[in-house]
């Protein structure tokens, strides 16, 4: 075991066990103390959109993988090389996932014939042979927590539940890292309850004196992983969720304009209004409307307002809301709408990520009606990533899509604080006391008309979804005026090109393969393409920020490769789009099981493309606002 | 600044309602009650769904917002949510605000957010070519429902009140004398104010109010309502509505019949919701005027009691709220 983990720059651990169990809260328990600890991370939080599944059950298992270690880490890890499971069920449901030499941790108590039917088993794992291959410890874990919170007097029940803390404590021994974050959690979160507070804080000390002075370090060595190369900065611990709340509310103070934030809860997207109603201080005012509908609805009124109107769904929501939108590019409205994506079609997998709705953020309406795209890549991009779709809003008076998706909005890993002041600031089209532009009257370079909101006398009009007179706003079925009006609205977001950064190359070198593709899989694919590059692959890696419209100079940086690679979570969406708008030709890699890809199954495809060029030499380039995060 | 008549309401857009339409008359009414009651063009917004009464905002010289089938409620939630200052009217029909929105405005009625809904009922589609509504009544003959509509209808009125709305008047569109001054009621109901309008729409539903509105009988079908009088009618003013404490409903008495004397007959209480059911039920005569006129605290000054415009945190010191890994040097 010494061997196993000592030597390893990183790790991966997947906790799992019944969707009641605290595994989530384990899991990022871990996370805090694994970042204190100076590791670099990034987690997978993966549960069942059951809240409270029957227990034991293999659908209801939760699980939460993180892979931390003093390396840079852009992947919760392909394979956990711990897993710790609670429950029968969450044993097997993750056997497909270990490698062979997976260490496994197991609730030994667990393992009763009661609780081995509940998941479907006829036989008991832990004796017949199905983990041969793997290194298997079992503890008492419930037992023997138990045992350590019995002399605070609490119920069996009550006390059983601590053993999350039990395994959390063990683990943190394991790996040497400090038990401080999750006892100032405990006693922040428990404050009212000093029974329970106590009872999580035995709990998670016995845990950790369980490996520190019984048989089982003999077994359990601790492994001490080496502090990450990190850049002399602040970070902090961010999901995608919050860090896209922030961004948003930084958005609204760099363009001095409040926000409505005006949604409908669904998963994965409800964690976005959760985080902005606790940032209701900071210019931000929230509204959970009675339906998705609603929700656009009463965010395009605020715009109208003078507000900038921001709403929220995965991609049943978005769905609904596509009327509205086309009613915002119509009456040239500014709007965010941020779609978490989830799995489809219909309800799908609510809690299991995709990046299946790039058709329907592109081409999902009805008439031409083209808005601007732009996709976050990390949770730590997402900062980034909602002030730029809040700044093309605003520059151009039109509404914007903000893709992200399930895996990003749970997922953590650490953000380097960035110097906020050197932001700069975002100009709207509020009139002034000065202007005597006409409210229709359209800016050449942006073709964004006046934010005209009522309670300016100068500037009383009336909008609607009725074509209107490209000049006057007025209701107009004049044939040339409707070409004029599809030509302004086109151009409109053509004209957000003239205003992005030229693509660049995230790493690599041009000439062999390029990998080309946005979203969550960027994490993925930037230690794909960093292991091939090492090889001496001939490759490199291109994240778009922008699906629509498209870098100007795509096409161009394009015809530099001879190769090209789409990897997505979907059948092929962005592989389409670069055909339709560069008439390229593309390799497409796609997978849709609502989990990450994988770095191995990229690396593999990437290799079947790839020569091996003999004097190349890997070049990193760190795009701006992205990638700052270590040495 | 001197006072703005109703011409200085209207815009200067063509109007496109048929001819004869008992829209004119509303919009005329609108004009009227802006004026008569002070409204400010720059602070007032007219939002509207889709529909024959929904193309109003363009016809209004206020800030407008002509949106999609259903939805103007949520719109005009957003604009006053936004900005409570303004002075937010809603205009919808029976199919854009009971058929495709009815979710909106019963959310909007709930939350009694300070909205001044007109809702024109002609108790038919009408820019979509004479389709039964689902205010129409049973046997309505229409192209989708050629041997009469066997759906049952919904009454605008005990929608309104079964949602919690805190104001619902009724009026008939060529009430051009009591429309200005009613509308005003509603716009200074703070709160969700719901008026019916029984609209006349001359080309799909040509005289379908006459049972009640026709001029000649409308005495005798119509009872003006007003809060803390006897409900009294007819053109002698002799009817009157007695409530039968037995079956819980109003019956039309006559005063002298029966032993009937003024004492029998209810007094109108626009604050009771249960009176005003009883009322906004009644047909012949069907109840006009205030019906229910209650005070519960708006949405909109509700919502901002618990929130504040100023931005109190900076992202400055947001940023750093989490949990902090500081790697600079010591």
């Amino acid at each position: 075991m010494e061997q196993q983990l000592g030597g390893k720059i990183s790790h991966v651990i997947r906790f799992a066990g019944d969707s009641g169990d605290g595994i989530q809260l384990q899991g990022q328990q871990f996370t805090v103390a694994s970042a204190m600890s100076g590791h670099d991370l990034s987690t997978l939080p993966d549960f069942p959109a059951e809240i409270r599944a029957p227990a034991g059950t293999r659908y209801g298992v939760s699980a939460f993988q993180i892979q931390f270690g003093g390396d840079r880490i852009t992947t919760p890890g392909d394979a956990p090389d711990v897993l710790i499971a609670f429950n029968p069920a969450a044993l097997v449901v993750n056997l497909g996932n270990l490698k062979a030499e997976s260490l496994i941790l197991v609730d030994a108590n667990a393992f009763t014939t009661q609780r081995l039917k509940r998941a479907d088993l006829l036989s008991n794992p832990l004796e017949d042979g199905t983990l041969d291959s793997y290194q298997v410890v079992p503890i008492e874990i419930s037992n023997l927590t138990v045992e350590a919170v019995k002399p605070l007097g609490l119920g069996t029940k009550d006390a059983g539940r601590c053993k999350n803390f039990w395994a959390l404590g063990l683990i943190l021994w394991m790996f040497d890292q400090p038990r401080e974050p999750t006892r100032d959690w405990i006693n922040q979160k428990f404050a009212g309850n000093a029974q329970i507070r106590d009872a999580n804080l035995v709990a998670l000390d016995a845990g950790h004196a369980y490996g520190e002075n019984t048989e089982v370090a003999q077994i359990l060595h601790q492994a001490h992983t080496p502090q990450a190369p990190l850049e002399s900065v602040e970070y902090r611990t961010i999901t995608g969720a919050e860090n896209l709340a922030l961004g948003l509310v930084a958005a609204g103070e760099l363009a001095d304009t409040e926000l409505m934030f005006c949604s409908y809860p669904i998963t994965p997207a409800s964690s976005l209004l959760h985080h902005l109603v606790g940032l209701e201080e900071a210019g931000v005012a929230t509204f959970q409307a009675e339906d998705e509908i609603a929700a656009v609805c009463a965010a395009i009124g605020a715009s109208y307002a003078g507000k900038l109107g921001i709403t929220s769904s995965s991609g049943p929501g978005v769905a609904l809301k596509m009327e509205a939108l086309g009613l915002a590019v119509a009456t040239e409205l500014p709007l965010v709408l941020v779609n978490s994506q989830r799995a489809g079609p219909s309800t799908g997998m609510p809690t299991k990520t995709e990046q299946s709705d790039l058709y329907q953020a592109v081409y999902g309406r009805n008439g031409d009606t083209p808005l601007p795209v732009v996709a976050a890549r990390s949770p730590a991009d997402c900062f980034d990533a909602a002030i730029e779709a809040v700044r093309i809003a605003l520059r151009h008076m039109t509404p914007v899509i903000l893709l992200t998706d399930g895996y990003i909005a749970n997922a953590s890993e650490l953000w380097p604080i960035p110097d906020f002041s050197s932001y700069p600031a975002i100009k709207t089209q509020k009139p002034t006391a000065e202007t005597e532009q006409a409210v229709f009257e359209r800016q050449p370079d942006t073709m964004a008309r006046l934010w005209a909101a009522p309670g300016d006398a100068r500037f009383i009009h009336r909008v609607g979804g009725i074509e209107k007179d490209v000049d006057t706003g007025n209701i107009s079925y004049d044939a040339a005026n409707h070409q004029a009006m599809t030509d302004v609205r086109s151009q409109k977001v053509a004209s957000v090109a003239d205003f992005i950064a030229p693509q660049t190359i995230d790493q690599g070198v041009t000439g062999g393969v390029a990998v080309v593709a946005w979203g969550s899989t960027y994490g993925t694919l930037y230690k794909a393409v960093k292991d091939a590059l090492a090889q001496g692959e001939q490759v490199a890696h291109i994240h778009l920020r922008h699906i629509n419209p498209l870098p100007a100079n795509l096409g161009e940086l394009l015809a530099g490769f001879e190769t090209i690679i789409v990897p997505e979570l979907n059948t092929g969406q962005l592989a389409t789009l670069l055909r339709d708008k560069l008439n390229v030709q593309v390799e497409q890699f796609n997978k849709v099981t609502g989990q990450p890809l994988n770095v191995a199954e990229v690396r593999t495809f990437i290799s079947k493309f790839a020569s091996r060029g003999k004097t190349l030499k890997p070049q990193e380039q760190v795009p701006a606002g992205a990638g700052r995060r270590l040495i | 600044m001197n006072a703005l008549t109703f011409k200085d309401f209207a815009t200067d857009q063509e109007v496109r309602w048929c001819p004869g339409c008992g829209d004119y008359a509303i919009l005329k009414s609108v004009h009227k009650a802006l004026a008569e009651g002070g409204s400010v063009p720059e602070k007032t917004v007219f939002v509207s769904g889709i529909g024959c009464s929904s193309r109003l905002p363009y016809y209004v010289n206020t800030y407008g917002f002509h949106t999609i089938h259903g939805r103007a409620p949520a719109f005009a939630t957003g604009v006053k949510l936004a900005n409570p200052e303004l002075e937010v009217w809603v205009v919808t029909g029976d199919g854009d605000g009971l058929s495709i929105g009815g979710n909106h405005l019963l959310h909007t009625l709930r939350r009694n957010i300070d909205l001044n809904i007109l809702l024109f009922n002609n108790e038919i589609y009408g820019l979509t070519k004479g389709q039964y509504s689902p205010t129409s009544r049973p046997g309505t003959h229409s192209p989708t429902s050629p041997a009469g509509s066997v759906e049952a209808p919904l009454a605008p009125g005990q929608f309104a009140i079964g949602a919690g709305a805190t104001f619902f008047a009724r009026c008939v569109d060529i009430d051009q004398k009591t429309m200005p001054s009613l509308f005003n009621e509603a716009k200074n109901h703070k709160g969700s104010s719901f008026v019916e309008i029984l609209q006349n729409c001359i080309v799909y539903n040509k005289d379908v109010f006459d049972d009640v509105a026709a001029k000649k009988t409308a005495a005798d079908t119509q009872i003006h309502v007003r809060h803390g009088e006897p409900l009294l009618y007819g053109a002698d003013n002799d009817k009157g509505l007695r409530l039968n404490t037995r079956t819980l409903s109003l019956e039309c008495v006559t005063i002298g019949e029966d032993d009937v004397t003024l004492d029998d007959i209810q007094v109108h209480d626009e604050t009771n919701p249960t009176l005003a059911l009883l009322l906004a039920n009644l047909h012949l005569p069907t109840a006009m005027g205030v019906i229910l006129r209650t005070e519960r605290v708006a949405f909109d000054e509700s919502y901002w009691s618990i929130r504040t415009h100023e931005r109190r945190q900076r992202v400055e010191q947001l940023l750093r709220t989490g949990n902090m890994l500081d790697r600079r040097p010591k």
